[in-house]
């Protein structure tokens, strides 16, 4: 069962290639596709990980509802146009090579570390609606009531932003 | 769909934390290099999904449900964050025809 190695390894170098890509694309409407297929990856790497809830949430509200929403921002500004402004290349420059000490920062950590996980075989069956549901509403279900007035509240904000100024 | 609940992952948890560390430091060069905001808010979501990965990889690899309910709480935040600045980009794009963020270095209308 080597299966889930290989589709491992297939799913982050589409992860990171797409994730490069929505930097590399000159045009923003390209960028939202390839941020699109990022996020099915990355719902890809959550099914290997068996957590199915997390994957139908990840590509119900990423891939579906922000994509819409970056879609249309793009649609309603007429943002389709290929010539954009850059930094100075000595701000590009220095950019990539802070994100680049960054790396090595968070993966030398990590070599210095214990073993971080002693077990190779994992089945885990926590990710299933069900477990995650007897959890979500028994431990967790303040913060579940308060993300949803949290939901209102961006929603009221959002509303009162987008709306013209002198309605 | 008995054979989906049975994945058994043969991958060591520590490239899930090489493949989050490259993820989210593409998001920070994002952030930093372009100047479209709309591609600044793209780099942003990608950094959290990075961090969704990490928490779902290390609650699966531990058996701990709270990493995955956490998770689901950073969705939630996310989709919010999302609705508010892009009603934030359009009125900024009304204001000056743009979204340029090097044009908004005023700070006052």
């Amino acid at each position: 069962m080597m299966l889930s190695k290989y589709l491992f390894y297939l799913f982050s170098i589409l992860a990171i290639f797409s994730s490069v890509m929505v930097l590399m694309s000159k045009k923003p409407i390209h960028s939202v596709l390839y941020l699109t297929l990022a996020f099915l990856a990355i719902a890809g790497h959550f099914i290997l990980l068996n957590a199915q809830f997390i994957a139908i949430v990840n590509v119900i509200v990423y891939a579906g509802a922000i994509m819409v929403l970056f879609l249309f921002t793009v649609m309603l500004l007429n943002l389709n146009f290929s010539v954009e402004q850059k930094k100075p290349a000595i701000v590009r420059f220095s950019a990539v090579i802070a994100a680049g000490l960054l790396f090595l920062t968070l993966t030398g950590a990590m070599k210095r570390t214990d073993v971080l996980f002693n077990g190779i075989y994992v089945n885990s069956q926590i990710g299933l609606v069900k477990n995650l549901g007897k959890v979500l509403f028994s431990e967790f279900r303040l913060p579940f009531e308060v993300s949803g007035i949290l939901f209102l509240s961006a929603m009221v904000g959002a509303v009162m932003l987008g709306k013209k100024a002198g309605d | 769909m008995q054979d989906i609940t049975q994945t058994i992952t043969h991958v060591p948890i520590e490239h899930y934390v090489i493949l989050c560390s490259l993820l989210f430091v593409i998001g920070v060069a994002g952030v930093l290099i372009k100047r479209n905001a709309l591609v600044i808010f793209m780099s942003i979501e990608i950094m959290l999904n990075s961090i969704n990965l990490l928490l779902v990889a290390f609650s699966a690899y531990h058996n701990d449900p709270a990493g995955q309910v956490f998770v689901f709480f950073v969705m939630i935040v996310a989709a919010a964050e999302v609705a508010v600045g892009l009603a934030l980009v359009v009125m900024v794009y009304r204001h000056t025809h743009s979204i340029d963020i090097d044009f908004l270095n005023k700070l006052k209308w």
